[in-house]
């Protein structure tokens, strides 16, 4: 009768006295999906809460695509994502998601060249050093975009993302749209088969090569360029400009396509028109159901109102461009209508 | 693998403790240490099916060619996984190569030969290389290896650069940085498991070497190495694992190329590298699936590796009678 007993004392044991959970004041949302926008997001996240101390929003930087595959889960409340969602993803999502932008943000190519702190760049010329047919500092197509300037004879190296993300998907876009060659040969992704080309993990990692590289070109982040003091090029846009990155320019290439704006917000500017606009450029989406459970619809809506009005001036300070004024208002339209 | 080095290590002998008459304590004991020892290969078991099943998608469409295909395309969904795995078994065994005979160098040293003070304090410091995180010997890699790398390739390739493995440009970052990462990487594994199994060695055959008038050489060579062989052994395999799997320092500094090239200073690729790298934003399912499929070929990889190190050291281990 050992066994019994023993039994009967290790069971004794295991039971748990279960707590009764005290009533919770607080709403907890629950969001996942792009790493780009997570400064600024985090911060939003935390000034809503000092705003609205019922409300508790919590964010998992783990990459658009996560995102999108677990808000088509439903296992978040909101997803994020730089690059929208395909008409075959929204296809297969039970309900209806709606994109909502946020706030801009821009690439820049940023070059390693002695001596040399400023560039010009054109659409074609960045594919065709991307895709490896430009090879040298001093090729004629680089000399001809920069007159006066005294570029050494030296190979270009490319330096290129590794990590799947939506700075690579922007820039490829671009050049997608600027290079019969690239769209051709490679093609639109957050990961692409690069020609040519060392690949650097994250913006640092790309930022660290270039910078270590003499001959390097890779691209960035606006904001990692600046941050690690690296010389990055201007980029000839659709009006014929050279335009350095800074927010004026990207709020200027939003402002510039917003008359085509479609109803859906899922919309590409890189290559804007107008004379201001910085063309590799790029809205970052939040990802809403339509329809929520009950009391999260409404506090996602009041979450998104603060955004667009509060919100949106702690923007520019980390780097990022905030929506232009029409296109808030079209949003906020949109936002009003989550249930 | 770590089960393999245990028992090697302590190689003591447990014998079965049988008293007169079992008691239901010991049942219950042996039952639960028997559930504890299931669940692990029913984790090993589950983590197959699901590989399996979550890269179906990429079998279905790539077939077995997926193993040889050298084109790694998301936008096209052609994927192949020859130049990740060339990639990781050139990277590991750059690494074995480099960190086998130094290792063992300097843990014959600390058990044979350094002052007990030296032997402590260098013992220390290698074990705290083993708990130093893979992030920070990664950025260690990019800011200090790489650089270094940088300004000693132009020298090598203008020297042996006739050799294949050492054309190419100085880029730094590659093949030959992964390798001496991960070759730090491994060295307190290899260091520690031989310098714990040397200091096992009885005395009284070492002293029994010496005695016959062989030098420290000798009774390191014929006595003490033969003697820790399969723990050797299993330390290395313990090491080749770690090198296999090991994610973060090998991205970034590897190039993140996937070539296959036979040049030593290029950029590369590995398996684990290119999950890690692209798996968070693989939108299409036939993306997600090809990633998997490559954690199910390092996951098959693995398995024969570890084979590999039970079959070697079952050959290596002496008849019984030789303690």
């Amino acid at each position: 009768m050992n066994i019994l007993k023993n039994i009967r004392r290790s069971a004794a044991l295991l039971v748990l006295l279960a707590a009764a959970a005290s009533a919770a004041q607080t709403t907890n949302l629950n969001g996942a999906g792009a790493t780009f926008p997570y400064p600024i997001y985090s911060k939003w996240f935390d000034d809503y809460r000092q705003a609205r101390p019922d409300v508790q929003i919590n964010y998992q930087s783990i990459g658009s695509g996560g995102g999108i595959r677990q808000i088509t889960a439903r296992t978040v409340d909101f997803g994020a994502t730089d690059g929208p969602m395909t008409d075959k993803q929204l296809f297969a999502v039970d309900g209806k998601i709606l994109h909502l932008p946020t706030v801009l943000g821009a690439v820049v190519p940023v070059f390693n060249v002695k001596g040399l702190s400023e560039l010009n760049l054109s659409g074609e010329v960045l594919a065709d050093i991307f895709l490896g047919k430009v090879r040298m500092w001093n090729d004629k197509a680089l000399a001809d975009l920069n007159p006066g300037v005294e570029l050494p004879s030296a190979p270009i190296t490319v330096v290129h993302r590794s990590d799947g993300s939506g700075t690579t998907y922007c820039f490829v876009d671009y050049l997608s749209k600027v290079s019969p060659g690239w769209l051709k040969g490679v093609g639109r992704g957050t990961s692409v088969n690069w020609p040519v080309g060392l690949g650097g993990k994250g913006n640092e990692g790309v930022s660290s090569m270039v910078k270590g590289m003499p001959g390097a070109i890779g691209y960035v982040e606006l904001i990692y360029a600046k941050q690690n003091g690296i010389a990055y090029a201007s980029v000839r846009n659709k009006a014929g400009r050279f335009v350095s990155a800074d927010i004026e320019a990207v709020t200027a290439a939003a402002a510039a396509s917003s008359r085509t704006m479609p109803a859906d917000f899922r919309v590409s500017i890189t290559d804007a028109p107008g004379e201001k606009a910085y063309p590799i450029s790029t809205y970052t989406w939040l990802l809403v159901y339509q329809k929520n459970t009950a009391p999260r619809g409404e506090i996602l809506k009041g979450f998104l109102r603060w955004m667009l009005k509060d919100g949106q001036k702690s923007a520019a300070s980390l780097g990022y461009a905030p929506l232009p004024a029409e296109v808030a208002v079209k949003v906020a339209a949109a936002a009003e209508t989550l249930r | 693998m770590i089960p393999v080095i245990a028992r090697s290590i302590a190689r003591s002998g447990v014998k079965k403790v049988a008293g007169p008459r079992e008691r239901a304590g010991d049942r219950v004991f042996q039952a639960a240490l028997c559930a504890a020892a299931m669940s692990v290969v029913a984790l090993a078991l589950a983590l197959a099916c699901r590989l399996s099943i979550d890269s179906r998608l990429l079998w279905k469409a790539m077939g077995p060619g997926f193993l040889w295909g050298t084109t790694w395309d998301p936008v096209a969904e052609v994927f192949g996984a020859l130049p990740f795995i060339f990639g990781t078994l050139v990277t590991s065994a750059l690494a074995l190569l480099i960190a086998v005979p130094l290792g063992i160098g300097a843990a014959v040293f600390l058990s044979e030969m350094a002052p007990r003070r030296v032997a402590a304090v260098c013992g220390f410091l290698i074990e705290l290389l083993a708990a130093v995180p893979s992030v920070i010997i990664g950025l260690m890699g990019i800011f200090v290896l790489v650089p270094v790398v940088r300004s000693v390739e132009p020298f090598l390739i203008s020297t042996l650069g006739r050799l294949p493995l050492f054309s190419g440009f100085p880029y730094g970052v590659g093949m030959l940085s992964a390798g001496l990462v991960l070759a730090m990487m491994v060295l307190p594994y290899i260091t520690t498991i031989t310098r714990e199994v040397l200091m096992t060695v009885p005395s009284s055959l070492k002293e029994g070497a010496l005695a016959l008038g062989a030098t420290r050489w000798e009774t390191v060579h014929t006595v003490s190495l033969p003697y820790a062989r399969s723990a050797v052994v299993g330390a290395v395999f313990l090491a080749l694992g770690r090198a296999l799997g090991e994610t973060m320092a090998v991205t970034m500094v590897i190039g993140n190329t996937p070539k296959i090239s036979a040049s030593l200073l290029d950029p590369g690729y590995s398996m684990a590298a290119v999950i890690a790298n692209e798996f968070a934003e693989a939108t299409s399912d036939a993306y997600v699936h090809a990633l998997i499929g490559i954690g199910l070929v390092l996951f098959v990889l693995t398995l024969l590796i570890n084979g590999c190190a039970r079959w070697m050291i079952l050959r290596l281990a002496r008849p019984a009678g030789a303690r």
